[in-house]
């Protein structure tokens, strides 16, 4: 690992700050020209995030969409890892699976929305449904290329050590799949957020999705950009959360920061 | 014999790797597999422990047909080249996987890691991760790793490949050592030859597939059976029109003629008639002497000069005594001595 020296103006930089900052000056700029039903100022957002706090709603919001996104994004996790492991590791179930994976990569879960709604109600069951399907795939198809990717003079090196097939499974493919496993993770993690706000603003009486949605009807442009701001933050928070955990618990496994 | 390789043969679809490979190995040596790459040796080695099987032939180790017998049953220590050292585990649990499998008690793994870090001269070394170690200390911990098990034959590819060269010759001698005091017959490939005849017992020569010859260091240098041996053996000149040099008669259209460096000679003093005048094309100094490419009638050959002679320099002209030279055909080599030098035992006949 070389650790690049870089001077201080460079790393306030690399922190993102300075990036930011511009953000908010030309968005700032901009809303001078505009009114705020049209485009709301950075203060006029600040303050609807504000009064939206106040309120609770902005928590109810917030807590509904993480509720949704957890549930989906585990439950893909606990489906897509095993069977990830298990594809990628037995060549025939690879062969059989890959022309699946590769026609419903192109079919994305908003396509899916009227369908799920069908099946499985109005309620959060289609929502959850619709983020297992976004956060399934990016986790399933890096854990098969995990597995496919392991030394294969770390397999033989165990197998003259006398490692029987399924111990060399857990012992060395596995453990050599975590870095892309997890690198499917954070990435399923996107995938539900995306999709949760999509499906929210279709249907549904609460979440982040729904107050950006909501909001535009009833000419809140400022809390349709408060619910955005938001749900930056929450993604931004929660992959350099993810990345953070994985680098402290995974480094040997050799999760890097990316 | 502790291992016996019999009419052994590999293709990899059409390229041959191995063909009709037979050799024996006496129980406790240190054998080198000595070949160019592609010659086949790495091949030898993984059939030997199993990770590949051959087409046709018989392998046994200690009297036992292994050729049924999965990598994971032979009782074999393979180091790999790059060492495959599991990252995610310590250097503690990296020793400790074999003697896992084998159920051995808690007690006993943690005696026996301490006693291999002990052996591999790395001691305490037990929480660090592969990361955290040099190359040396990586393939330190890769023996140590083998040995554990208690394996019958310890094999090694390419072990010293990844290492420095100052290092190398460090590890080199430190692998004799500690070959020697545990007594493990032992295997190990590699395309350098100053590593085969300072580390081996026996060297087995393998090119193209083949083995050309099995022999101890000294033996293969000395008397080479075949040219690709003679060729590949020290630092050859293969000269193809030799019967121009003085004492030395053509022995066939088809033969050519191999020059080791310490065959020539160079001459201070009076011309004789068994000398060649030679020009010094190149001169290198190499310590203790100079390495000379030299021009003998527009015959290429390399001799080293003893600083005794003094420097030399390109353009320098000397004489030089040619005392032997391999002559060889396809199949065969020949040693011959300068005829010139005959004359002193000319009086005997």
């Amino acid at each position: 690992m070389t650790t690049e020296k870089i001077s201080i103006p460079q790393r306030i930089l690399k922190i993102g700050i300075i990036s930011w900052i511009i953000v908010l000056l030309i968005w700032g700029l901009a809303s001078l020209s505009y009114d705020e039903i049209f485009l709301p100022s950075p203060g006029e957002t600040a303050s609807a995030l504000k009064a939206l706090i106040d309120e609770g709603k902005l928590w109810e919001d917030i807590v509904a969409s993480v509720a949704r996104v957890l549930q989906g994004w585990i439950i893909a996790i606990v489906f897509a890892v095993p069977l990830g492991l298990i594809v990628g590791h037995f060549k025939i179930a690879r062969w059989l699976v890959e022309p699946i994976l590769s026609l419903f990569r192109f079919v994305p879960a908003i396509a899916l929305t009227s369908l799920f709604l069908m099946w499985f109600g109005v309620e959060d069951e289609s929502k959850i449904a619709l983020i297992i399907y976004a956060a399934f795939f990016p986790i399933f198809v890096n854990t098969i290329a995990g597995v496919v990717s392991t030394d294969s003079s770390l397999v033989e090196a165990a197998g003259c050590m006398g490692a029987s097939k399924i111990r060399v499974f857990f012992t060395v493919v596995v453990p050599s799949a975590v870095p892309n496993i997890f690198t499917g993770i954070r990435l399923g993690l996107g995938s539900a957020i995306i999709c949760v706000v999509a499906a929210e603003m279709l249907v549904g009486n609460n979440g982040l999705g729904y107050l950006i949605q909501s909001s535009r009807m009833y000419y809140k442009t400022s809390w349709a950009f408060a619910g955005i701001v938001t749900l930056a933050l929450i993604g931004f928070v929660a992959d350099r959360l993810l990345q953070h955990l994985g680098i402290v618990f995974l480094k040997h496994y050799g999760v890097r920061k990316a | 014999m502790y291992i016996q390789v019999k009419n052994v043969s590999k293709s990899f679809g059409d390229f041959k790797a191995s063909k009709d490979v037979s050799f024996e190995i006496e129980k406790g040596k240190l054998i080198g597999l000595l070949g160019p790459s592609g010659s086949g040796k790495t091949t030898i080695l993984r059939m030997l422990a199993g990770l590949e099987k051959q087409d046709s032939g018989d392998i046994y180790i200690n009297g036992k047909l292994v050729n049924d017998l999965p990598a994971s049953k032979r009782g074999v220590g393979f180091v790999f080249q790059n060492y495959a050292l599991f990252p995610y585990l310590t250097v503690y649990d990296n020793i400790a996987y074999g003697l896992k499998i084998q159920k051995k008690s808690k007690e006993f793994i943690t005696n026996r890691v301490k006693e291999l870090l002990d052996l591999v001269g790395l001691p305490g070394l037990e929480k660090r991760y592969p990361d955290q170690l040099s190359g040396g200390q990586k393939q330190r911990i890769a023996l140590a790793r083998a040995l554990a098990p208690e394996p019958e034959v310890l094999l090694l590819d390419e072990p010293f490949a990844a290492i420095d060269a100052k290092i190398r010759q460090e590890l080199r001698t430190w692998l004799r050592e500690t070959i020697d005091k545990i007594g493990i017959t032992s295997v190990f490939v590699t395309h350098d030859q100053d590593e085969a005849i300072e580390v081996a017992d026996e060297i087995i020569i393998t090119n193209e597939g083949r083995v050309e010859q099995v022999g101890n260091p000294a033996d293969i240098y000395l008397n080479p059976q075949t040219p690709f041996v003679a060729q590949f053996i020290g630092k050859s000149s293969v000269i193809e029109d030799y019967g121009r040099l003085k004492g030395f008669d053509s022995l066939g259209d088809n033969t050519k003629a191999i020059i080791r460096p310490e065959f020539v000679e160079i001459i201070k003093g009076d011309e004789k008639s068994i000398y060649e005048e030679a020009l010094v094309e190149q001169s290198i100094f190499r310590g203790n002497y100079f390495e000379t490419l030299l021009n003998v009638n527009e015959i290429r050959l390399r001799a080293n000069a003893p600083l005794s002679n003094g420097p030399l320099k390109a353009g320098d002209k000397i004489n030089i005594l040619i005392n032997q030279i391999y002559v060889f055909d396809e199949d065969t080599t020949t040693t011959v001595t300068n005829a010139g030098l005959d004359d002193s035992t000319w009086y005997y006949i």
